[in-house]
């Protein structure tokens, strides 16, 4: 288990919190059809990476991010240039990518790749994280629109001239960013609950665009918060709780929506 | 007689469109001047989609497309399928295309909405409702000519009016040209100035009381492709 000098944990807090804000936020892009697709493989091509940094001692987010972004090129290649379906790509990079990660890693090693590592982080790097955090959100927030507009109909997108590739690309490296962020946090293997979980939440409780985004980045940051608090408390893997949180969140929604529907 | 003092708004030279390394469209050439209606009449498979597709540049072509330059396009798709995977109220939709509140309240009223259409979530509407909101997405910004892709028919405009009865209107009040992709007939002879029968290549083209006639009718869809359209239809 992870265990945290005092001095750490505001750090760990408040970056750990506006990488789930931003992480919430991104989510709220990513249920869309067409989008979620791309999550999943994502967070898992972020384990080799993870598994090469902690073996060559490098930050795990950078190995994780070289990696995501290779991946995501490979995934995009796939995608436009050959018949190839999307599950089937999945299906191989997930279990090539586990199979790496198992091969080289040390016990100790995996557990760190799959739940997480943030004893490392204080305040210089807490400055980092919430840098990047900072300007995915500008970026988000320029091409969420156009995202979204895309995602209803890329004929009615094209027809106003925009230049579909470009965005999906820059779309593709935020979540790059923010997964290869989040794997400090959470580990490897849940990135998709940090980024899916608050929108869905977000989505059984408004009807419009805007709450939609306000509520899917708020709960992001409650997620994180309640789960690094109760982390602090008891001590468990802080990635689990940050999930267990965010889960807490999405069956209080269900709870709302029930008895609003009513 | 006045032609030359109108202006042309699209030029189409021998167009070729191969896509999959299947001819779609082939030796196509028509001239649209500003005002005027064209109907794309054809059976289902003849390219009357990729023709409106390749005409907005989504697709590579061989021959020549001029547009007037400068000009604004409308666009209805044929299928637009419901947002149902993110909450966005009509209000969000049409601020997707412009942020100025008076001019979506404007086409609000041309199309027969009122303004509390706007808090609605676009899931929640008829697909009437929601073809209307479509066409009065691409009138904004005031394009000077529209592209629409087979309306639904039996969708009625402010209760009164039939879809074909409103493009008529916004054309005669608004000088709106139309490239209207349509399977019906009597929507040509009513609405339209020029037809081009399309089925990969142009079967006919011109007026359409001069140019359609029972045998070229029959040439454009033929037994079999009645008997393909029957079968599509469940």
């Amino acid at each position: 288990m992870n265990t945290i000098i005092n001095t750490n944990f505001l750090p760990i807090l408040i970056s750990g919190i506006l990488v789930g804000a931003v992480a919430g936020y991104l989510g709220s892009l990513m249920l869309s059809r067409r989008m979620t697709i791309v999550v999943d493989p994502l967070s898992h091509l972020a384990l080799p990476g993870v598994a090469l940094a902690l073996l060559l001692g490098q930050d795990i987010s950078l190995g994780a991010f070289l990696f995501l972004f290779m991946g995501m090129l490979l995934i995009w290649f796939l995608e436009t240039r050959t018949g190839l379906p999307t599950e089937t790509v999945i299906a191989i990079l997930f279990s090539v990518s586990l199979a790496i990660t198992f091969l080289f890693l040390s016990e100790e090693q995996i557990e760190k790749a799959l739940l997480g590592d943030i004893a490392k982080i204080g305040f210089k790097q807490a400055i980092v994280i919430v840098s990047v955090c900072l300007i995915i959100f500008l970026i988000l927030q320029k091409i969420y629109q156009k995202l979204v507009l895309i995602n209803i109909s890329e004929d009615l997108a094209r027809a106003e001239g925009l230049r579909l590739k470009k965005y999906q690309l820059l779309y593709l490296l935020t979540i790059a960013t923010m997964v290869a962020l989040s794997v400090k946090y959470v580990g490897g293997l849940l990135v998709a609950g940090l980024t899916v979980l608050p929108a869905a939440s977000a989505r059984s409780l408004v009807r419009n665009l805007k709450m939609y985004q306000i509520f899917s980045f708020l709960l992001g940051a409650c997620s994180a918060l309640l789960g690094i608090c109760l982390f602090k408390i008891t001590n468990l893997a802080v990635g689990p709780l940050i999930i267990i949180s965010g889960l807490f969140f999405f069956i209080i929604s269900l709870i709302f929506k029930k008895i609003y529907e009513k | 007689m006045l032609e030359n003092s109108v202006e042309t708004i699209l030029s189409v030279k021998n167009l070729e469109v191969v896509l999959n390394k299947e001819k779609i469209i082939s030796n196509l050439s028509f001239e649209l001047k500003q005002g005027e209606t064209l109907t794309i009449l054809g059976p289902n498979g003849a390219g009357k989609t990729v023709l409106l597709k390749t005409l907005l540049g989504f697709f590579p072509y061989q021959g020549e497309i001029k547009w007037r330059a400068d000009v604004k396009i409308g666009y209805v798709p044929q299928r637009v399928p419901f947002v149902r995977d993110i909450p966005l109220s009509a209000e969000e939709f049409f601020e997707l295309k412009t942020k100025k509140k008076e001019e979506i309240k404007e086409i609000l009223k041309i199309i027969g909405f009122g303004t509390e259409i706007l808090k609605k979530n676009i899931n929640e509407i008829s697909s009437g409702q929601y073809q209307r909101i479509l066409i009065a997405w691409a009138l904004l910004g005031e394009p000077d000519i529209l592209l629409f892709d087979e309306p639904i028919s039996g969708i009625d405009i402010s209760g009164k009016e039939t879809i074909y009865q409103f493009l008529d209107r916004l054309k005669k009040e608004r000088g709106l040209t139309i490239i209207l992709v349509t399977h019906d007939l009597s929507v040509v002879y009513k609405f339209a100035d020029y037809v081009i029968c399309l089925n990969k290549c142009p079967v006919c083209q011109g007026a359409p009381k001069e140019v359609l006639s029972p045998e070229t009718i029959s040439q454009l869809y033929g037994q079999e492709v009645k008997f393909y359209e029957h079968y599509h239809q469940h």
